[in-house]
């Protein structure tokens, strides 16, 4: 692959429409093989974008949901210890020698180590990565994906170093709920991920809900972009208006009315003020 | 990657250099990245420059935006640079004074001395930070140092070992494994606790000058004194000043805050900035279950009805709202106005704040919320 253009088809063949910037930085990524952070309003298709690519690519994706207190047992290894010791009981029961540190070195075997999510990725590589929400872990799991990420290689004291062979492409997401350590940013190719276009996401919902039929899903792609401008709480992502273009479709609307609008509501906004404040714009935007 | 400068690098270097001149932290790293960016996608292409350089350059939206004018400004010189911010600041006291001269200048003994200072500092400690002049303030702000917040607690979802409490079967277990199958000690545990947020929005506008410097001072002393604290000023913006306030050394850390503040005693949109803040930072997560402290004298420039819609909303995410009135604790002070009437059905406490004693008894509320 040789340029943005290429990495954009690639893409759209699985679905996943990416703009000119997103697929310029996605190129960026791969061939510099830097991780790329990716940050934007929920529902934008960060995650999604991970996915694509190793759709696209033909890789296997390794994902790592972070969350609070995650630590490095869940993320890299950890020895399958019921496993050893029923290894012990079963070298006792066939009477092996009493060669104590064969037996021990026969303990540390790679078939006792589960391969968590980054282990697994630097193993199985060429592979992609999804840290997905760093934000949400604390900050001292940050520095510890700030040395993986650095040199591609975990080192196990019992049994040596897992050294990628080439680099896991890597896709961090961010719902920004803290700030990131910069020392951890400057590792990665920063991108902020917007809200699509109309034309852009009608081709979105097109090609994720195909069952609906291309006037409805115009119609709601124009409704949801009017009331992005709305002043909500929580603005709508492509996730929801798939979701409602879907909800409408389930109902047997060919064409959006109000009174269908306002009771599918629930799928496109989660807020009761919201729900309020479309519900009056809505009401101008239908009978125009 | 070769470091031999190529005919346009210099141009985009100098770029980097303007970007970092107009507040992004460009390092040296980053540049070169942004070069191999560029080279990658071309560096006759304005459009993959701007990519490269969003990409590699720019940590957050801020940066982007920033970015953007700075891009803007050096490529496409139309009219002249971009039109500067006004920036009114305060200077943030220096200190030059020394401390305690005043008191001990002709005091003829020892106990004398420290009579006098004690009770001057008690006197000090109840006074209304408003009416202080410089040499007292120097006083106060030394004096922050003897408040030691402690930080809010909440259970966490995991388990730590304990010596009573439940019993942690999985660990009991495995240590009798290790003995091969011998019952071993009985371990035990609890639910760990973990130090809460706590979110500091400091109300900067023309209406609490008197007070900002010496509310970014606490803000000071409680990010250094609890850790996990992040302080906000709002005014007609909000402005993220954690990082400012994670410096060590209280001077340094308000002028650095002074200087990222572009609305110093400017004046307040509370409901609109504060939507801005939930928008942004609040419901992303920052104060989801943190404890957020107001400190405003609730004048509203605005629709109070906007803020009593936004407090609301700040009250259903986080865990415990305390709203910091500098006018409470005076004498004949009636909650009158449209801001606080607007928003205290939504705090959970409404303490006072215009003195050092005032401030012991928020530590006090903090640790106990």
């Amino acid at each position: 692959m040789s340029s943005a253009g290429d990495v954009a088809r690639l893409l759209d063949a699985t679905g996943y429409l990416a703009d000119d910037e997103l697929s310029t930085v996605t190129y960026l990524a791969l061939s510099m093989q830097r991780p790329l952070l990716l940050e934007g309003e929920p529902g934008t298709g960060k995650t999604a974008l991970a996915e694509a690519l190793a759709e696209s690519l033909d890789l296997p994706l390794v994902r790592l949901q972070c969350y609070e207190g995650i630590d490095a047992t869940q993320a890299l290894y950890d020895w399958d210890f019921p496993r050893q010791i029923l290894h012990l009981r079963a070298l006792e029961a066939a009477g092996a020698g009493p060669d104590v540190e064969e037996a021990e070195k026969s303990l540390y075997d790679e078939r006792f180590l589960l391969a968590r999510p980054v282990l697994a990725a630097l193993q199985q590589s060429p592979a992609v990565l999804l840290v997905d929400e760093v934000d949400r872990a604390d900050d001292e799991f940050e520095a510890f994906l700030l040395e993986v990420l650095s040199t591609w290689q975990v080192s196990i004291p019992e049994l040596g170093t897992v050294k990628a062979a080439t680099p896991p492409v890597v896709v961090l997401t961010s719902n920004r709920t803290r700030e990131l350590h910069d020392a951890l940013k400057r590792r990665c190719l920063y991108h902020w991920i917007e809200h699509p276009g109309l034309e852009r996401e009608l081709q979105i919902v097109r090609s994720r809900a195909p069952e609906v039929s291309e006037a409805l899903a115009r119609q709601v792609v124009e409704v949801v972009q009017q009331i992005r401008g709305v002043d909500l709480t929580k603005p709508p992502g492509v996730a929801e208006t798939i979701d409602w273009a879907r909800s409408l479709h389930h109902l047997g609307t060919a064409e959006l009315d109000l009174e269908t609008a306002a009771t599918t509501l629930g799928a496109l906004v989660k807020y009761r003020e919201d729900a309020d404040r479309v519900k009056r714009a809505l009401d101008q935007l239908l009978r125009t | 990657m070769s470091t031999s400068i190529r005919g346009g690098d210099e141009i985009l270097l100098a770029f980097a250099r303007a970007l970092r001149a107009g507040g992004v932290p460009v390092t040296q790293d980053r540049a070169h990245d942004f070069l191999a960016a560029a080279a990658l996608l071309g560096a006759d292409d304005p459009a993959g420059v701007r990519v490269a350089g969003r990409s590699t350059l720019c940590a957050g939206p801020d940066d982007l935006a920033r970015f953007d004018q700075v891009f803007e400004a050096f490529f496409n010189v139309r009219g002249g640079l971009p039109r500067p911010r006004p920036m009114v600041r305060a200077d943030p006291s220096a200190a030059t004074l020394p401390l305690d001269e005043g008191e001990s200048g002709q005091a003829d003994t020892a106990d004398e001395i420290i009579r006098a200072v004690a009770s001057s500092t008690e006197v000090l400690r109840h006074r209304d930070v408003a009416s202080l002049d410089a040499t007292e303030k120097q006083r106060l702000a030394a004096m922050f140092a003897t408040l030691r917040p402690r930080p809010p607690l909440r259970r966490t979802a995991r388990h730590q070992r304990w010596h009573r409490g439940r019993i942690d079967a999985s660990r009991t277990l495995r240590s009798s494994l290790r003995r091969m199958g011998e019952p071993a000690e009985i371990a035990w545990r609890r639910r760990a606790m973990k130090a809460r947020r706590v979110v500091l929005l400091v109300d900067v506008s023309g209406s609490m000058s008197a007070y900002a410097d010496v509310l970014l001072r606490l803000a000071h002393r409680l990010t250094q004194g609890i850790g996990n604290v992040e302080t906000f000023t709002i005014g007609t913006r909000v402005t993220h000043v954690t990082r400012a306030m994670r410096l060590r050394d209280p001077e340094r850390a308000l002028i650095a805050a002074g200087e990222t503040v572009p609305d110093w005693s400017g004046g307040t949109r509370l409901g609109e900035t504060l939507r801005f803040f939930l928008d942004r930072w609040g419901q992303r997560g920052m104060a989801r279950g943190a404890v957020v402290v107001v400190f405003s004298d609730g004048w509203e420039r605005g629709d109070a009805s906007v803020l009593a819609e936004q407090m609301a909303r700040l009250g259903r995410i986080s865990h415990r709202v305390v709203w910091v009135n500098p006018h409470r604790g005076k004498e004949g002070y009636e909650a009158v106005q449209t801001g606080v009437v607007a928003a205290l059905p939504f705090c959970d406490d409404f303490v006072a704040g215009h003195s050092l004693a005032t401030y012991a008894d928020l530590v006090e509320v903090l640790a106990d919320a």
